[in-house]
C-alpha cells in the first residue's frame, strides 16, 4: 500500500465518522461537529493529491484548501449564529423538537 | 506508511470518533480539537507546512474555541440528554455512513489511476504560496475577503437580539409586571 493510498484511506474514514455523526446526532451542535470533520477529510486528499500527484510545484492543492479552511471558518460562524439564534427562538438545540413547521 | 503517520492517523480517527459518539458535548468539542490537531500533525507529515499552521490557528484556534462557546451559550437544553448511542436514528445513520466509507475504501483500494507516481518530496514555501496568492489566485483571495466579511456581519446579525424589538416587546411587558415602577 502506498502512502497515497493510506492518506486516502484515513480520509474515507474520517469522512465516514463525520457522515455518522452529521446524520446520527440529536444535537445541532454535534451535527456541526460532523460537518467540520467531513470538511477536514476533504482538505485532507487534497493535500494527498497535491503532496504524491504530479504537479506539486503548481501549489494548486495547497491554495485550495487554504481557501476551505477560510470558507469552513465562515460556515462555522454563521451556523453557530444560527444555531444561538435558534435557542434563543425555541429555548431548544435539539433537532426532533424544532418542528414547528412540520404538517 | 511510516510511524509517525499511522499515530498521527489514529489520533485524528479515535478523537474522530470520539467527537461524534461521546454524549457530553464538552467532551465531544475536545476530542474534535485532539482530532483537528492530528490532521494539522498529517498535513505536517506530508510537507504543506503553512497549511499545517492555518489549520492549527484555524480550526484549533478558533473553530474548536467558537464551537465551546456556542455550547456553553446553550447549555440550558443540556439537561436533556443526547440519547442512548442506539437509539433510533442512531442505527441508520451509521450504517448510511459505513456504507458510504466502505463504498470509497473500496473504490480507493481497486483504482488503478492511483500508481505510484514519482517520489519526489514538493515543496511549499510561504513565498511561493504567497507569490500565487498575489498573481494566479488574487480574485479568489478578494473574493474570500468579501465573503469572510459577509459571512461574520451576517453572524452577528442573527446572534444579536435587535435592540428596537426587543425594547418593543420587553416594554409593556415590563410595565404590566411591574406597574408600581
Amino acid at each position: 500500500m502506498t502512502p497515497l493510498h493510506a492518506t486516502l484511506l484515513v480520509s474515507a474514514l474520517l469522512f465516514g465518522v463525520g457522515l455518522a455523526g452529521a446524520l446520527a446526532r440529536r444535537n445541532a451542535i454535534g451535527v456541526l461537529i460532523g460537518i467540520e470533520l467531513m470538511f477536514n477529510a476533504a482538505n485532507l486528499n487534497f493535500i494527498a493529491f497535491w503532496r504524491y500527484g504530479p504537479h506539486p510545484e503548481a501549489l494548486t492543492g495547497i491554495l485550495f484548501v487554504l481557501f476551505s479552511i477560510a470558507i469552513a471558518a465562515a460556515e462555522a460562524a454563521v451556523g453557530l449564529a444560527l444555531i444561538i439564534a435558534l435557542y434563543r427562538h425555541a429555548r431548544t438545540v435539539h433537532l426532533d423538537k424544532v418542528n414547528s413547521l412540520k404538517g | 506508511m511510516t510511524a509517525d503517520f499511522l499515530i498521527l492517523s489514529l489520533l485524528t480517527l479515535v478523537g474522530a470518533v470520539a467527537a461524534v459518539s461521546l454524549r457530553n458535548l464538552v467532551h465531544c468539542a475536545l476530542a474534535l480539537a485532539a482530532a483537528l490537531a492530528g490532521l494539522a500533525g498529517l498535513y505536517l507529515h506530508l510537507q504543506a507546512q503553512f497549511v499545517g499552521f492555518a489549520q492549527l490557528l484555524v480550526y484549533v484556534g478558533a473553530v474548536a474555541i467558537l464551537i465551546v462557546f456556542a455550547i456553553l451559550l446553550t447549555r440550558g437544553s443540556d439537561s436533556e440528554p443526547d440519547g442512548p448511542p442506539a437509539t433510533r436514528g442512531w442505527v441508520p445513520g451509521a450504517g448510511l455512513a459505513a456504507a458510504a466509507a466502505g463504498l470509497v475504501v473500496a473504490a480507493i483500494l481497486s483504482s488503478r489511476a492511483l500508481a505510484p507516481s514519482l517520489q519526489s518530496s514538493p515543496e511549499a514555501p510561504v513565498r511561493a504560496i504567497g507569490e500565487q496568492l498575489m498573481t494566479r489566485y488574487v480574485l479568489a483571495l478578494e473574493l474570500i475577503g468579501i465573503l469572510l466579511t459577509a459571512a461574520l456581519i451576517g453572524a452577528v446579525i442573527i446572534a444579536m437580539t435587535l435592540p428596537s424589538r426587543r425594547s418593543a416587546e420587553h416594554k409593556p411587558q415590563s410595565r404590566t409586571s411591574t406597574p408600581d415602577l
